[in-house]
């Protein structure tokens, strides 16, 4: 009896162990599918026989990518965009979050509830746009630095993982004679670096992962982030297609293999640092759910 | 009489000198506190509560050189005009049908992955798997996007298969109902597995006690899911409910704009993306504005509903 029950749930547990296997192989074929599809010749991609390992090997397409200088210039300026508002956002996150623990503070109240309201009720797209254009901010690199600079989601998990901090350390420095900023640098932000590492990652991914600002402030070719690079590249046949009739521009015509190429080429950095991505990330998802 | 009047007086002055005393006492000691809000206050008065200013843009006939104290107030002249029109109901109904299939479809497959996941006994695998089934929450959706139409358009991976094995091509990405269904495979893709996360932490509160209990009795594993697992998880599975309601009138940009394609445009064509046409491609800004004011009004009408029901029937709301 006991027998017949064990080889029953070990048959289940052989069927949960196979569904997983294929539902994780479905996060993986497609990249596998990307990078067939980037080191295949073009001739064999028109011809379908390409699915999930390279046919007629080739390395053509990278060596296009990586001797287009636009490609890395996108790169680096997305790199240099991404570090920016980052500190950016860490750095005004931090001077909201820090104040606002202090529940002595005249007015803090009303300070948080402004801050909270606009987690629920926004202006809406076509206002932020006016205001970015007002403020000729159209076509820079502040128009997609300042506008998204304070997460208020953002700015109440670090304020709750301020909050946790023994108050006696505090006490101790105050008594030392450090005034509020001098506690903030010295004792605060050191015992803080896991929140501050999980929250900078936030914002950075958010950044590197932004399309829709772009789209709606950039025209300036060279100020192209990743994204929106990528996004003209892949629908540029599409483009074509609809503008001038298919295969009359045969020149402009951007190969699949190319476009596989740059969503590679996109993706790769997101999964190089991918695993200290996943690690941080899965605890500040916590930190924020205990908040809820 | 007069007497009590003057000692009242100067008792109620005396007190506002006292307030207005404790209130500079306040701002002195507490200066330093005060300049740290100073840059994020700012970022918060210009970056939303401008906008938010700006939407009286919707009860005028917006003039983008003129700005608000410019342009000719038209009362709710434009609401009417929206409310008259059928591509705003397109998007309306759209942006509802996608938000319902996410619900119905995206909503319960993180819960069932997680229980699945719950039961794996194998740890390695159940570790390594996981870090799989996050890396999409990590991908841009152009990225997505632009990976789906490589698989997916006429001569993808997809169709190479089909027409592999015998059956003819088919038309993922052109054919309306197709494409509705692949949104929302493609959504589910995205966050199943991320939305694992907070199910898992759920779980393992649950106290362990209860199993074992239940082994004792003789349970089947479905009992014991169908009985400990999922009332555990249940607060949680309520409020991630509440939220997803009420956000049933907002939709992001990024997924319906990259995935959508003229061709299934009569599907795709959501509040966000209508909004983006009509105000920055066609510089109605009048017209996107009230669309938009309407899509956030509606939205915290929702939200609000859908928090109050919640504590109504006795579970914990998100505030």
């Amino acid at each position: 009896m006991s027998l017949l029950s064990r080889s029953k749930t070990n048959l289940v547990d052989m069927l949960i162990v196979l569904f997983i296997t294929v539902v994780s192989l479905t996060c993986l074929v497609p990249f596998l599918y990307m990078i067939a599809l980037s080191f295949s010749s073009n001739n064999a991609i028109i011809s379908q026989k390409v699915s999930l390992w390279p046919v007629e090997f080739t390395l053509e397409t990278y060596k296009t990518i990586l001797s287009d200088n636009d490609m890395i210039y996108t790169l680096g300026y997305t790199i240099v965009l991404t570090i920016l508002f980052t500190a950016c956002c860490m750095f005004l996150t931090i001077c909201a979050a820090y104040p606002l623990t202090k529940k002595r503070l005249m007015g803090r109240n009303f300070m948080l509830t402004a801050m909270v309201f606009t987690m629920y009720f926004s202006g809406g797209l076509i206002p932020s746009y006016i205001l970015v254009k007002n403020l000729d901010m159209m076509n820079t690199m502040s128009s997609l630095i300042l506008p998204g600079a304070l997460s208020v989601f953002n700015m109440i998990i670090l304020k709750t993982f301020f909050s946790s901090l023994p108050e006696s350390l505090e006490e101790a420095a105050a008594i030392d004679g450090c005034n509020e900023w001098g506690i903030l640098v010295k004792v605060v932000l050191p015992l803080s670096m896991p929140s501050i590492a999980t929250l900078s990652l936030f914002y950075a991914v958010d950044r590197w992962n932004g399309f829709q600002d772009a789209l709606f402030y950039i025209t300036d070719k060279n100020l192209y982030p990743m994204q929106l690079k990528l996004y003209q590249i892949i629908t540029a046949n599409q483009q074509l297609d609809s503008q001038q009739g298919e295969g009359s521009m045969g020149a402009f015509i951007v190969p699949e293999s190319l476009k596989a190429a740059s969503v590679m080429f996109a993706t790769v950095p997101i999964l190089l640092v991918y695993p200290k991505l996943q690690k941080y990330f899965v605890d500040g998802v916590m930190t924020g759910a205990i908040k809820g | 009489m007069i007497i009590l009047k003057a000692v009242l007086g100067s008792d109620s002055q005396r007190i506002k000198i006292r307030r207005t005393n404790r209130i500079v006492q306040n701002l002195k000691r507490d200066y330093l506190l005060y300049a740290l809000l100073l840059l994020p206050m700012a970022y918060i008065a210009i970056f939303k509560y401008a906008p938010i200013y700006g939407v009286l843009m919707a009860f005028q006939d917006y003039n983008i050189f003129q700005g608000i104290s410019g342009s000719e107030w038209v009362g709710l002249d434009v609401f009417q005009f929206i409310f008259q029109q059928d591509s705003f109901y397109r998007a309306l109904k759209n942006t509802l049908i996608l938000n319902l299939l996410d619900l119905a479809a995206g909503f319960p497959a993180p819960i069932i992955l997680a229980i699945l996941l719950n039961e794996l006994r194998f740890t390695r695998f159940k570790k390594l798997t996981q870090t799989v089934l996050y890396l999409p929450h990590f991908l841009s959706w152009v990225i997505i996007g632009g990976m789906v139409y490589l698989m997916f358009s006429s001569g993808g991976m997809a169709n190479t298969i089909l027409s592999g094995i015998g059956l003819g091509k088919m038309e993922f990405l052109s054919d309306k109902t197709n494409w509705l269904i692949m949104y929302v495979a493609v959504g589910i893709w995205q966050s199943a597995g991320w939305g694992t996360i907070l199910y898992l932490a759920a779980m393992i509160g649950i106290n362990k006690d209860l199993y074992e209990a239940a082994d004792i009795d003789g349970s089947s594993r479905l009992r014991k899911i169908w009985h400990i697992t999922l009332p555990g998880i249940k607060p949680t599975i309520i409020i991630l409910l509440i939220l997803q309601i009420g956000r049933m009138v907002s939709i992001g940009f990024d997924r319906p704009f990259v995935m959508g394609n003229s061709l299934v445009s009569d599907y795709s064509d959501v509040i966000s993306t209508y909004v983006y046409r009509i105000g920055i491609g066609s510089g109605d800004f009048s017209q996107a504005t009230a669309v938009g004011l309407f899509q956030s009004v509606v939205g915290l009408i929702f939200l609000l509903s859908a928090n109050y029901i919640a504590k109504k029937i006795g579970e914990q709301g998100i505030w």
